[in-house]
């Protein structure tokens, strides 16, 4: 699969503009990606690549990164 | 029921809480000069050698005074709350102590919902999160326990009213497994008790998490043993837990165990309940002023708090989790609370 379908799920769920990159995005580094868009944020997430996060997860998905790291572990890999 | 932060019998806490404590005493005295010179005044110096020794803070002082013992580029939230007479406490907490008071509410919650997030039931209004530059307490409330659900639930409609029939879809769809409530107390009786009564509602693969204290019930003569009473005959809701907690220590919450009645202290906190004549720490079974103490504030001197509220510790290492056994009973009257900060001797003395 590729990355770029994680950062279609981060530009619309968190509404940022298509020209702005994501992949050094951080939880809390931007007025767009707070709390409350961290809720939609992973149902989007979890619907896109049919996953279901746990709580720990949930909490853990604190990046761009993070968030390919913990889909690793559900297996689904993201090629460049 | 499974859990890794209800552990420690109470002689094991107070040890490794004692070690602990005295060295974040010790990193928040370098780190914070308001909080060394507090220190300084009270004349406390040295290690305590039992919990009570340890020089205890009014919670207050954080809505008068910016303590902060990290470095001002290294904050990255600062978390208000309003108080009564409007003033605002403000907790500032780096990269660090954000993610551990995350990390440990979730360990310290997952005893009781377990590690997967459940259909989340909110009682309140998506409103209450709808101005996204500043959140009451609800709404930071509702947010925080937000990543412990998934399909999050909205209860209330635009006015503040319970939307019956997407309260029955969504009992519908998700009713028959468990699920998770998440309200304020009084919110949750007058907007989900009453309601689900009235229609008939099935509760019973619910687990309700809820807070936010029982003053505004008194008036009904509600206390914990109604409520949850109620809720199992009229709802069958019986997986009840209520909690007791405050932004000066966020992420560490004493809550109701699966037995219901009183609230247990996890691993990395405790509580102490004072004579607020004496300060002593008042016997089993005796009311007072309740401090409670945590290991999670690490960016700000929070470590060990008296607050403004009245609690009784009922047993120690005699209940379903091992430590002490502790209700809230509401407020300080107001004329103690502020002779409690007048007479406030500090806790080395």
């Amino acid at each position: 699969m590729e990355l770029g379908r994680l950062k279609s799920v981060f530009h619309d769920s968190l509404e940022i503009p298509k020209e702005t990159p994501v992949s050094d995005l951080e939880y809390r580094s931007s007025a767009q990606w707070d709390s409350l868009a961290h809720m939609s944020l992973v149902a989007a997430i979890e619907d896109e690549f049919g996953v279901m996060l746990d709580t720990d997860e949930v909490i853990d998905l604190s990046s761009f990164n993070r968030a390919r790291q913990i889909l690793e572990k559900h297996g689904v890999v993201l090629a460049d | 029921m499974l859990t890794d932060v209800f552990t420690l019998p109470q002689p094991d806490k107070e040890k490794q809480l004692r070690d602990e404590l005295n060295a974040l005493v010790s990193q928040h005295r370098q780190t914070c000069p308001p909080y060394a010179r507090i220190l300084d005044a009270l004349g406390a110096r040295g290690e305590a050698a039992t919990l009570t020794e340890l020089p205890w803070l009014p919670v207050r002082l954080f809505k008068t005074r910016k303590l902060v013992s990290v470095p001002e580029d290294q904050v990255i939230r600062v978390l208000t709350s309003s108080g009564t007479t409007g003033e605002v406490s403000r907790i500032h907490l780096d990269r660090e102590a954000a993610a551990a008071q995350s990390r440990m509410l979730a360990r310290t919650l997952a005893t009781v919902l377990g590690s997967r997030r459940l259909p989340m039931l909110v009682v309140e209004g998506r409103g209450v999160v709808g101005d996204r530059r500043s959140y009451s307490a609800r709404g930071a409330g509702a947010l925080g326990l937000a990543n412990f659900g998934r399909d999050h639930h909205w209860l209330l409609d635009a006015d503040d009213r319970p939307d019956v029939e997407a309260l029955r879809a969504f009992l519908d769809r998700h009713g028959h497994a468990p699920f998770l409530i998440f309200g304020f107390t009084f919110m949750v009786w007058t907007h989900l008790y009453e309601v689900a009564r009235e229609h008939g509602l099935d509760l019973s693969q619910g687990i309700l998490v809820h807070s936010g204290g029982w003053k505004k019930l008194a008036d009904r003569a509600v206390d914990n043993a109604e409520f949850r009473r109620c809720f199992g005959v009229d709802t069958g809701l019986t997986r009840i837990h209520n909690f007791y907690g405050m932004v000066e220590q966020i992420g560490t919450v004493f809550l109701e165990g699966p037995e219901g009645g009183t609230l247990y202290c996890p691993d990395f906190a405790d509580v102490i309940i004072r004579d607020p004549v004496t300060w002593q720490e008042a016997p089993v079974g005796t009311p007072g002023v309740i401090e409670v103490l945590s290991t999670l504030p690490t960016s700000y001197p929070g470590h060990v708090l008296l607050t403004e509220d009245l609690g009784v510790v009922h047993g120690i290492d005699d209940g379903h989790w091992p430590g002490k056994r502790v209700s809230v009973l509401g407020r300080l009257p107001r004329a103690e609370a502020r002779g409690c900060s007048d007479t406030y001797p500090g806790g080395t003395s």
